[in-house]
């Protein structure tokens, strides 16, 4: 079948490459069309990159605490857009502290993100959500 | 002796430039009125006598010629997002010589069909999605394009997986279709396109701007003037075989009309821990800013710049300069002729130079996050760039070419700005730069030293 394509990078005016460069590496190996934005990415970026590509997700990782503040608004970007329900995932150090998983899980799904990962996450849980997600056998 | 002519049919002149190959010399230059509403013959006959004067005449075994007459090469262009594909499409068409009147960006509406058919471009640019990616948009395009009728032909150099669908929607249509200009996203692959657009140049707009009179003369290579300019620039910067180029370099043109900047360089930030952000930049790379010119946009160097800034820079007062100004822009052939109008043309050019430049320029960004500073990288570093070519009427006349060459350079007021930190100038005082960049074609080492020897010869060190 058709190979899915997923936009993925780390948001805002983080600069953590290492997890970005595994996430592409697994994805690929998974058997998706990766576009990787790499990092310091705006929310902007993400949309158009989906845009052009035609994409089916996008995975937006952040690690520096700012996650938060940096995808607010992003679900009503892309609707804006014209990606209607693209899927939407974030993961990583999406927030500052140590706060219960379900409530940020909450607040970013409000957010309209479809799925939000704690840190240490191995990309195998993605690959998993995403083939659930996408429908794929 | 192999005598060589070289004729630019330009917009309001025909410059003809004899050489010998053989030799590598240049043997005269000289221009005359283009007339291609009526026969284009007229200009070409009497630019070729003007030269005979001083060369007596001559037997030629080969003529080139590159135009820029009747509008120059029309295009509109389309594409999906306005800093990806469009933008890609803008920068195929720039590159390939065409003066590019509107590039379009997402799905075209109605108001958009109207301006185009009004428009009546020589080439259309249609593309939108990486390949494998979004087809919706550019097939829309398409069926608006298939609405709007009339015969220009349209390029598609769109997602792959979509072009062949355009072209069954513009049945009927000429139609091309080539390589993605956005194969992968972000990755810029406007060579295919570019190719594609100059043999439609050659097949069918020549012929349509009354240029096929003169062509029974011509041996070969029509090309858009632009067109030839990039040659000449990149085989300046590279060289040829048995020479070497005098290395990256950037060359700017001031029209009348609009002003043009080339580089000749890769752009790759000094620090290779510096980011870079949007689109890869080609090489060779050609902007054309349409709001600024001497005369016809006159009224974007001052809205750009600002009027005070204008009348500081030329020693006037705010009101004879907006006098000055309001005449100029009525009067577009006006030359000057009086201590003032000097100033005041040098004061333009300058700001002319600067706007130019700047747009062309790539910028660097400091941000600082929990790791300290990082730098990240939009467009060209010119930084590094010592060398800049002055050509275009309205510079390589006026007497202080070298002041005003220098508002290309790095400017303290604007730090982020990438322009070059200090170079040489040379000034193409002949105006040979288009000439010399159709010979290089079929006679590159030619082509190369007599460049050296015109321009690389009036070095005015900085």
């Amino acid at each position: 079948m058709e190979k899915k394509t997923l936009v993925i990078g780390v948001i805002g005016a983080d600069v953590h490459a290492v997890g970005n460069q595994i996430l592409y590496h697994a994805f690929t190996d998974a058997g998706f069309n990766v576009i990787n934005l790499g990092v310091m990415v705006s929310q902007e970026e993400f949309i158009s990159a989906a845009i052009e590509t035609n994409a089916d997700a996008i995975l937006v990782s952040s690690l520096y605490g700012q996650g938060e503040l940096d995808c607010r608004g992003m679900r009503e970007k892309c609707d804006e857009a014209g990606l209607d329900n693209i899927l939407l995932y974030v993961g990583g150090n999406i927030v500052i502290g140590k706060q219960p998983f379900e409530e940020v899980e909450q607040r970013f799904k409000a957010m309209g993100f479809d799925r939000s990962f704690p840190p240490g996450t191995p990309p195998e849980v993605d690959i998993e959500c995403l083939k659930e997600d996408l429908h794929i056998q | 002796m192999n005598p060589v002519l070289l004729i630019d049919f330009g917009s309001t002149y025909t410059k003809v430039t004899a050489v010998d190959t053989d030799e590598a010399k240049l043997l005269g230059t000289a221009s005359s009125y283009t007339t291609v509403q009526t026969d284009i013959n007229n200009g070409l006959n009497s630019a070729i006598a003007k030269l005979e004067m001083m060369t007596g005449h001559i037997e030629y075994r080969e003529r080139y010629a590159a135009s820029s007459a009747a509008g120059g090469l029309r295009m509109l262009a389309s594409g999906l997002v306005p800093e990806l594909t469009a933008e890609a499409a803008k920068c195929a068409s720039l590159g390939a010589g065409a003066k590019v009147l509107k590039t379009y960006a997402f799905e075209l509406n109605e108001d958009d069909a109207n301006e185009i058919r009004k428009i009546d471009p020589d080439i259309f640019l249609l593309v939108g999605g990486t390949d494998g990616g979004n087809s919706k948009c550019i097939l829309h395009n398409a069926k608006v394009l298939a609405e709007i009728g009339g015969d220009f032909p349209i390029v598609i150099a769109g997602n792959r997986n979509a072009v062949r669908e355009c072209e069954r929607i513009l049945a009927g249509r000429e139609v091309h279709i080539c390589e993605n200009v956005m194969p992968k996203f972000g990755v810029l692959n406007i060579a295919p396109a570019q190719q594609v657009i100059r043999e439609v140049f050659l097949k069918k707009i020549v012929r349509a701007k009354g240029l096929t009179e003169a062509s029974e003369l011509i041996s070969g290579i029509m090309m858009p003037t632009p067109s030839a300019v990039m040659a000449a620039m990149k085989l300046l910067a590279e060289g040829t075989e048995k020479q070497s180029g005098i290395g990256e370099l950037i060359a700017v043109d001031v029209g009348g009309a609009t002003t043009d900047i080339y580089s000749v360089s890769d752009g790759m930030p000094d620090d290779p821990r510096t980011m870079m952000k949007g689109l890869p930049e080609p090489y060779i790379k050609r902007t054309v800013e349409g709001d600024i010119g001497m005369r016809y946009s006159i009224r974007g160097i001052v809205d750009s710049a600002g009027i005070k800034t204008i009348a500081e820079l030329a020693g006037l007062t705010v009101e004879r300069t907006e006098e000055l100004i309001e005449r100029f822009a009525e009067h577009t052939d006006l030359l000057p002729d009086s201590d003032e109008t000097k100033a005041l043309d040098e004061a333009l050019a300058c700001m002319a130079v600067r706007i130019a430049v700047t747009r062309h320029a790539g910028r660097i960004e400091e941000t600082y996050n929990m790791c300290g500073t990082a730098y990240v990288q939009t467009g060209k570093n010119l930084m590094n760039i010592d060398r800049i070519v002055i050509t275009g009427g309205s510079l390589i006349h006026t007497e202080h070419t070298e002041h005003i060459a220098s508002f290309a350079l790095y400017d303290e007021k604007d730090p982020t700005s990438l322009k070059p930190k200090k170079a040489s100038v040379l000034v193409d005082r002949k105006y040979i730069i288009a000439a010399m960049g159709l010979l290089s074609e079929h006679y590159p080492e030619a082509a190369f030293t007599i460049m050296k020897e015109e321009l690389v010869n009036n070095v005015i060190a900085k």
